[in-house]
């Protein structure tokens, strides 16, 4: 399979998590190259989070991690210790959490959480850390950098607050950045000049960066690869000009018939939408996961779905051909 | 006639002590605001990460009082309003159904709390309304029982929804209601808001980044930069023709879902505002892209025409126009 590349920044290989009752990812296995964007996109609680706190072995209580394999260039994650992945944490891997306030420390300034990390990793004084923090502030859009680092969570809006978390993120230069959702709380001018700073570090730094988000035009303007989760599995993956020109799996297609599109959407009219709920998947759980909200489910999706192959390194995991579209309803 | 919001000249700061040097600052989050929002219409305020727009929100629920200027709700100053009453006429829906949820009372508690704290109606009947409300916006009886931790983002924003609107208040502020969600759980809830909108004849005031979201929704749009609101209009007028060059920055920077392009450069350059230090004249002159000699020296003046307002020096109105000798002009634009 294609999804295998040898010289990967980060290979995830068959990855499974599960809490109590429930399996939040279903063997995802997905790859990362240097100087690559990899969006994973997906519904709301199909485990893209749990996914990439399995990376940083971050999980929430209660919650089982296993794998064939998590590497980072040639090592494999599994194994490591705490204090190995302490190491890495923050410094070549660094991660953008999905929820700013639960991820900092309320009693805290922003100053001394962004220094704690660089100090931590490159044994530095205090004040050269808070130099570093200044400068990287600067580099998210955030000015009077003195008041800020002296300021509280709290005391921050939700924007400021999420490139806080941007800009400790990128304190020790990291070689992959997995980010959550890191510009929800931006509005568009500042979200774009966040995402030119992450495409230049990609070009110029060789930065790898897996970026989950739910904004088709991030995915767009950003991504070289795209993966869509349902329900803890990876539906389709593929190059992002075929995700968007040939959308394969029925969800994708759903996903992508959700978007308002300006001047097109009349207001007023309600915006498309796909019925119902993701399922809660219970162990042993068998076949397609999308199948309860399908218009084209049959007999056939409540089987063991492999991987189908659709050309042009774009795969999906469906009963329906490739070229279904085309035809008359299979 | 009564606004369902009215906002006079309204102003908050908070103080601000820096780590480096031992200065104070203020920041000034609004910065003498004045608007109001007629009952039924929605009114989405948009702008800049950390230009006021919670702060806002926060005057309007009463939850913060102003430095000045007079906030009325319902054609009443919120001063005269007290906590119980206010809670009947105005409820908010924020962006984080994850942190404003009780995480260890079950979703009926969650909604029923406004009303067992209003405590005039029967319990029997407060527990109807809680049920009738859930059904309303999709939640079924067996959630009901559950946790929140044991519901989707979507499923929790509903429940945030119709905990706001159990009191079946007359506003609602909606503070990036959909902003966490997934694409296909935003329609739902937007198709929802609007429902709700249509059926209760409630006025929101709805502050979103997405912008294709506040088109569909909204009926006029206030744009906000560092405090002010620099341009004010009904939705259509404003997507059809934005004025302010910070809202002409703000379209461009739409990433519409197309993967030949990339991310745009909007040319704002990174001169970003520094809160405790507002610029002169124009507070946006040194990011604007078409700013001219007059804006670092000329506080540039609401220009009202139309139902529209802009607050740019190259805004002119009929009246300036004529004043300079320009001749008349039929419409309200910018020139240069
Ligand atoms: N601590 C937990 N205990 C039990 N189940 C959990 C826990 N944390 C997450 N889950 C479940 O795991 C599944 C995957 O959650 P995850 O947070 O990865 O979703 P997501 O794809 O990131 O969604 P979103 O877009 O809303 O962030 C969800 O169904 C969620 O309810
Ligand atoms: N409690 C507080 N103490 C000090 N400063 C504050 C406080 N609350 C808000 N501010 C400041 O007021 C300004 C406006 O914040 P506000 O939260 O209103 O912005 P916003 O427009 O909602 O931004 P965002 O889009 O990022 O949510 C910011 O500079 C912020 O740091
Ligand atoms: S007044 Fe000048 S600086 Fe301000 S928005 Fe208009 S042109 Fe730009
Ligand atoms: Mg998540
Ligand atoms: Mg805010």
């Amino acid at each position: 399979m294609a999804l295998v590349m040898p010289n990967a920044v980060l290979s995830i290989a068959n990855l499974r998590v599960s809490f109590p009752r429930m399996e939040a990812v279903r063997g995802v296995s997905l790859a990362l190259n240097r100087g690559e964007v990899h969006c994973v996109v997906g519904e709301s609680g199909c485990g893209k989070s749990i996914s990439a706190l399995s990376v940083m072995n971050l999980l929430p209580r209660g919650a089982v991690r296993s794998a064939d394999h998590i590497r980072f260039h040639e090592h494999d994650l599994l194994g490591m210790s705490e204090r190995q992945m302490a190491r890495l944490r923050g410094d070549k891997i660094a991660m953008i959490f999905q929820e700013p306030m639960t991820s900092l420390n309320p009693a805290y300034t922003v100053g001394s959480q962004m220094a704690e990390v660089f100090e931590r990793h490159r044994r530095t004084t205090r004040r050269q850390a808070l130099d570093r923090a200044a400068e990287l502030l600067a580099r998210v859009g955030i000015t009077a950098p003195g008041m800020r680092l002296a300021q509280y969570p709290h005391q921050l809006s939700g924007g400021l607050r999420q490139r806080m978390m941007i800009a400790m993120a990128l304190m020790c230069d990291p070689e992959l950045l997995i980010a959550d959702e890191p510009t929800t709380a931006l509005d568009v001018t500042v979200q774009a000049q966040i995402l030119r700073l992450l495409h230049k570090l990609q070009q110029e730094m060789g930065l790898a960066l897996l970026l989950i988000t739910h904004d088709f035009g991030i995915v767009a303007r950003m991504a070289q690869r795209v993966s869509v989760m349902y329900a803890g599995e990876v539906v389709e993956s593929g190059p992002v000009e075929q995700i968007f020109k040939a959308p394969t799996h029925p969800y994708t297609r759903g996903l992508l018939d959700c978007i308002p599109v300006p001047g097109v959407t009349k207001a007023g009219e309600p915006l498309g939408s796909i019925p119902g709920v993701v399922p809660r998947i219970a162990p042993g759980f068998l076949g397609c996961g999308f199948r309860d909200r399908c218009t084209l489910a049959t007999a056939e999706c409540a089987e063991t779905m492999r991987l189908r192959d659709a050309g042009a390194d774009h795969f999906y995991r469906c009963r329906l051909p490739p070229n279904w579209k085309q035809g008359t309803a299979p | 006639m009564t606004h369902a919001i009215e906002v006079r000249n309204v102003y908050r700061e908070f103080q601000q002590r820096s780590s480096l040097g031992r200065a104070r600052g203020a920041v000034c989050a609004v910065d003498g605001v004045t608007f109001s929002v007629a009952a039924g219409d929605v009114l989405a305020v948009v702008g800049e990460s950390g230009c006021g727009k919670s702060t806002l929100a926060r005057l309007i629920m009463g939850l913060l009082p102003p430095s000045s200027g007079e906030i009325l709700v319902d054609g009443r100053s919120l001063v005269c309003v007290d906590r119980r009453e206010r809670a009947r006429l105005i409820q908010p829906v924020f962006q984080d159904p994850f942190s404003s949820l009780n995480p260890r009372q079950r979703v009926r508690d969650i909604v029923g709390l406004p009303l067992a704290s209003q405590g005039d109606l029967p319990k029997a009947r407060q527990s109807d309304r809680v049920m009738e409300m859930l059904a309303r916006v999709g939640i079924s009886t067996e959630m009901a029982e559950r946790l929140p931790g044991q519901l989707s983002g979507g499923q929790r924003q509903r429940v945030a929804i119709a905990r706001a609107l159990v009191l079946h208040p007359r506003i609602v502020v909606c503070d990036e209601p959909t902003s966490a969600l997934d694409v296909s759980v935003q329609a739902q809830i937007i198709n929802l808001l609007a429902e709700l909108r249509r059926e209760l004849g409630l006025t929101y005031l709805f502050i979103s980044h997405n912008l294709a979201v506040v088109e569909h929704i909204a009926t006029e749009v206030a744009v906000m930069y560092l405090g002010r609101i620099v341009e004010h209009a009904p939705t259509q007028d404003l997507f059809r023709q934005p004025m302010h060059p910070y809202t002409q920055a703000l379209f461009a920077s739409v990433l519409t879902p197309d993967p030949a392009l990339g991310v745009p450069d909007v040319a704002l350059g990174d001169a970003y505002p520094d809160p405790t230090n507002i610029p002169s004249g124009c507070r946006f002159h040194p990011r604007c892209p078409k700013a001219f000699s007059e804006c670092p020296a000329t506080e540039p003046d609401n220009i009202r025409k139309d139902g529209r307002l802009v607050e740019c020096l190259l805004a002119v109105d009929n009246q300036t126009r004529a004043d300079r000798g320009d001749g008349s002009v039929a419409h309200f634009q910018l020139d240069r």
